[in-house]
């Protein structure tokens, strides 16, 4: 069986990924993808510790976390579209307005 | 009795429908609609049913027996609040019934004068508003039966006399008189109110009957408490009648209309101090310190005021100090225990005062408003009319026998030697007075209308009659001067005096101690001789003075020119006042408004506004609009958070 460190250290990993793609990369759809991923990393720990600790909240906390994903991409991809849709341009620093 | 409220309310209707009249007029002035006739008509009309209702009110007390003359009349509850508890309440007995007469008498022949004198007036509407609210306001004065709706009229009159004084506000000194008339009035209705609540807070109430029967027993005779009540109302009646120290207001009030002056700074208003003191008189007789300071204001005041009209070359700035004068005595008739002798020569006062103003103001109308006397004379030949009236007027005012002004003058000189709060100079101060008003009110006679003209000629081309409307006042004013002497004739000289026993229900107390004292008849036909020949005697050297040689009062002018100097100049009290009260007052705030509010207070504000503002233009600096940024400093803050729990 494999131990569940092996799980957390693999989200610690996908977690780490998803923060480093959102502060470094400047699409903007590769950053909701990051940001997506950091979603999953997270679920990945609920189910492990789940399984580790014999308890299903961990697993119910997962089903709730994927509806908020599904619900968020579906509007955070519509935002995206109309930015484009304004800039022709999916480049994060493009969109700078609301500053000092 | 049941429609004594109508009274004041007649002129309260015309001031509604004349007050709408002036503000929607004023958006129209484009429009040619002649609503004088109108205006008019409500006017004089209101305060004429005024005076109708009066005076039946008056023949139906007439008609009660002597001792049951006081009616009380509750129209509803004013303010009730635990155990204060004020009515509009009004209080009709026979000293109320004379004021309300006179007010709205002679308040009617000013109203009917004014159609005349203003009619080319662009405020006219607002003119006949003003006058009938100050007319509702005297009458709610006079008529209150407690001391708060007395305030009320009190304030009232004092805020329409400085509508009027400053009825030609585009004229610098006009308005500037009507904001001295305030201010003025207001330090002495600061003593009045306190007054008015030192009684409150030592009756309980502020009925009248209430108080007045309270006093005796409420009050120690000569105690402090009661001293100081009156003082303060005394203080209150200093402004509104304009008695040293505060007659200042009064002669600069002459920059209102001339039928204004005539009302309000002659007739009524001024008089109102008088009404109350004489209202009053059960408070004042338990304080003798109070009386002996009214009596001694009083005679003061009038020798003072009359000293200044000796010079003054303004008609109706003579007139002002006349009245001022002529006010003194009314005061020296109260502080001496003689509460009728001092509203009878406020009845007689009206009359001739009035009258006087009037005049004077047809003597302008006639010259194109011309005030200086130095550029009249012989104006006889020319209005006729307005000449015989000033005659009756300053026969009158000088206490000539046989005319109003002797009668009621006399028995106040008469009652300030012989009663027992009276005294010899108190006497000596009156009789003085009285000769020096025959002189000024004769060189203002004489140099008005007798003598060779000094007119500019181009004047004296136009110079013409008053139109009736403005005569018809005149006469009836001056048949009043001329015998409204006579209800009141003193049983020495063979009347019953039937003003002082109309009177003598109300004022009770006051006689009981007036016939403490007895006098030989012949002592009162020796002063009566005194006054006279002092009077005739003055009518002689001013006749010298004006008519025959002009050069005597040149020469004298040059001989006792610092004297003449500080009589022409008013003693300087005008500077002296601005010296000690006004200057200092207007440092002060001026160092509070440049100093404490624009450094410290807005300093302050300022201040904390520009280092908020200079903290966050530092700080939003991090708002920079980069999405990366944010994501970082959040990241950062989550590994901060994390950091503390894993190493705490």
């Amino acid at each position: 069986m494999v131990p569940a460190s092996a799980y957390l250290i693999l989200s610690a990993v996908i977690f780490t990924i998803g923060v480093l793609g959102v502060l470094v990369r400047r699409n903007i759809l590769v950053m909701f993808m990051s940001i997506e991923l950091m979603l999953n990393a997270v679920n990945l720990a609920f189910v492990a510790l789940s399984r580790q600790l014999s308890n299903l909240d961990g697993q119910v906390v997962v089903f709730l976390v994927m509806t908020v994903a599904a619900a968020e991409a579906a509007v955070g991809l519509a935002i995206i579209i109309c930015l484009f849709r304004n800039k022709k341009s999916v480049n994060v620093d493009d969109f700078n307005l609301m500053k000092w | 009795m049941n429609y004594v409220y109508l009274i004041p309310l007649f002129p309260l209707i015309g001031f509604l429908i004349n007050g709408i009249f002036a503000l929607t007029r004023k958006a129209s002035t484009e429009e040619k609609i002649d609503g004088k006739t109108l205006v008019s008509w409500i006017g004089c009309g209101s305060i004429g049913l005024s005076f109708l209702t009066s005076v039946v009110l008056f023949f139906e007390l007439l008609a009660l027996p002597a001792g049951e003359r006081v009616v009380q009349k509750i129209a509803f509850p004013w303010i009730l609040s635990g155990s204060f508890h004020i009515d509009i309440g009004f209080l009709f007995d026979p000293l109320s019934s004379v004021m309300i007469l006179v007010v709205t008498g002679v308040g009617f022949f000013i109203h009917l004068y004014s159609t005349g004198y203003m009619s080319e007036d662009k405020g006219y509407a607002r003119y006949f508003s003003y006058l009938n609210l100050f007319t509702f306001f005297m009458l709610i004065l006079v008529l209150s039966n407690n001391f708060l709706l007395l305030y009320l009229g009190w304030e009232g009159v004092g805020l329409c006399s400085y509508l009027l004084i400053g009825f030609w506000y585009e004229k610098k000194t006009a308005s500037d008189a009507g904001k001295k008339a305030f201010i003025v009035n207001r330090v002495g209705d600061f003593g009045f109110a306190l007054g008015v609540m030192l009684i409150f807070w030592t009756f309980g109430s502020l009925n009248f009957t209430q108080v007045f029967e309270q006093a005796p027993q409420v009050l120690a005779w000569g105690g402090g408490l009661v001293t100081a009540i009156t003082l303060l109302l005394f203080m209150g009646a200093t402004g509104k009648s304009a008695q040293i120290p505060l007659y200042v207001w009064l002669p600069d009030a002459m920059e209102g209309p001339t039928p204004v002056s005539a009302l309000i700074h002659a007739a009524t208003m001024v008089t109102a101090g008088v009404y109350m003191v004489a209202r009053c008189h059960a408070l004042f007789l338990l304080a003798p310190i109070s009386m002996g300071v009214v009596a001694v204001i009083g005679a003061l005041t009038a020798i003072y005021a009359a000293s200044i009209g000796l010079v003054q070359n303004d008609i109706k700035r003579v007139l002002a100090y006349s009245t001022i004068s002529q006010l003194g005595y009314m005061f020296l008739a109260c502080g001496v225990g003689a509460f009728t002798a001092g509203i009878f020569h406020l009845m007689t006062h009206a009359f001739f005062k009035a009258l006087l103003f009037l005049s004077a103001g047809s003597v302008m109308h006639a010259l194109a408003g011309e005030l200086n006397m130095q550029k009249m004379g012989a104006l006889k030949k020319y209005i006729p009319i307005t000449f015989w009236c000033f005659l009756a007027g300053t026969l009158a005012i000088s206490g000539i026998p046989l005319f109003s002004g002797f009668f009621s003058k006399d028995e106040i000189l008469w009652k300030a030697f012989s009663n027992p709060q009276g005294h010899f100079l108190l006497w000596l101060l009156g009789v003085i007075t009285a000769g020096l008003t025959a002189f000024y009110m004769f060189r203002l006679f004489f140099m008005t209308f007798l003598g060779k003209s000094r007119m500019d000629p181009r004047v004296e081309a136009h110079v013409h009659e008053s139109p009736k409307k403005m005569t018809i006042p005149l006469m009836v004013l001056a048949v009043l001067s001329v015998i409204g002497g006579y209800v009141g004739v003193p049983h020495s000289l063979g009347g019953s005096n039937r003003f002082e026993r109309f009177l003598s229900s109300v004022f009770e107390e006051g006689h009981a101690t007036t016939e403490a004292v007895t006098h030989a008849p012949s002592t009162e036909y020796l002063l009566m001789a005194i006054s006279i020949v002092v009077v005739l005697g003055a009518i002689f050297v001013a006749h010298k003075f004006y008519v025959q040689n002009l050069e005597i009062p040149k020469r004298l002018a040059e001989k006792y020119k610092f004297a003449y100097r500080a009589l022409f100049n008013k003693y300087y009290i005008d500077e002296l006042y601005a010296k000690i009260f006004v200057n200092p007052l207007l440092n002060l705030a001026l160092f509070l408004w440049k100093k404490i509010d624009v450094v410290v207070i807005d300093g302050t504000a300022n201040g904390i506004a520009s280092l908020v503002k200079g903290i966050s233009g530092v700080i939003r600096k991090t708002e920079t609009g980069y999405l990366r940024n944010y994501a970082l400093s959040l990241i950062f803050g989550a590994v901060l958070i994390l950091a503390y729990f894993i190493f705490r």
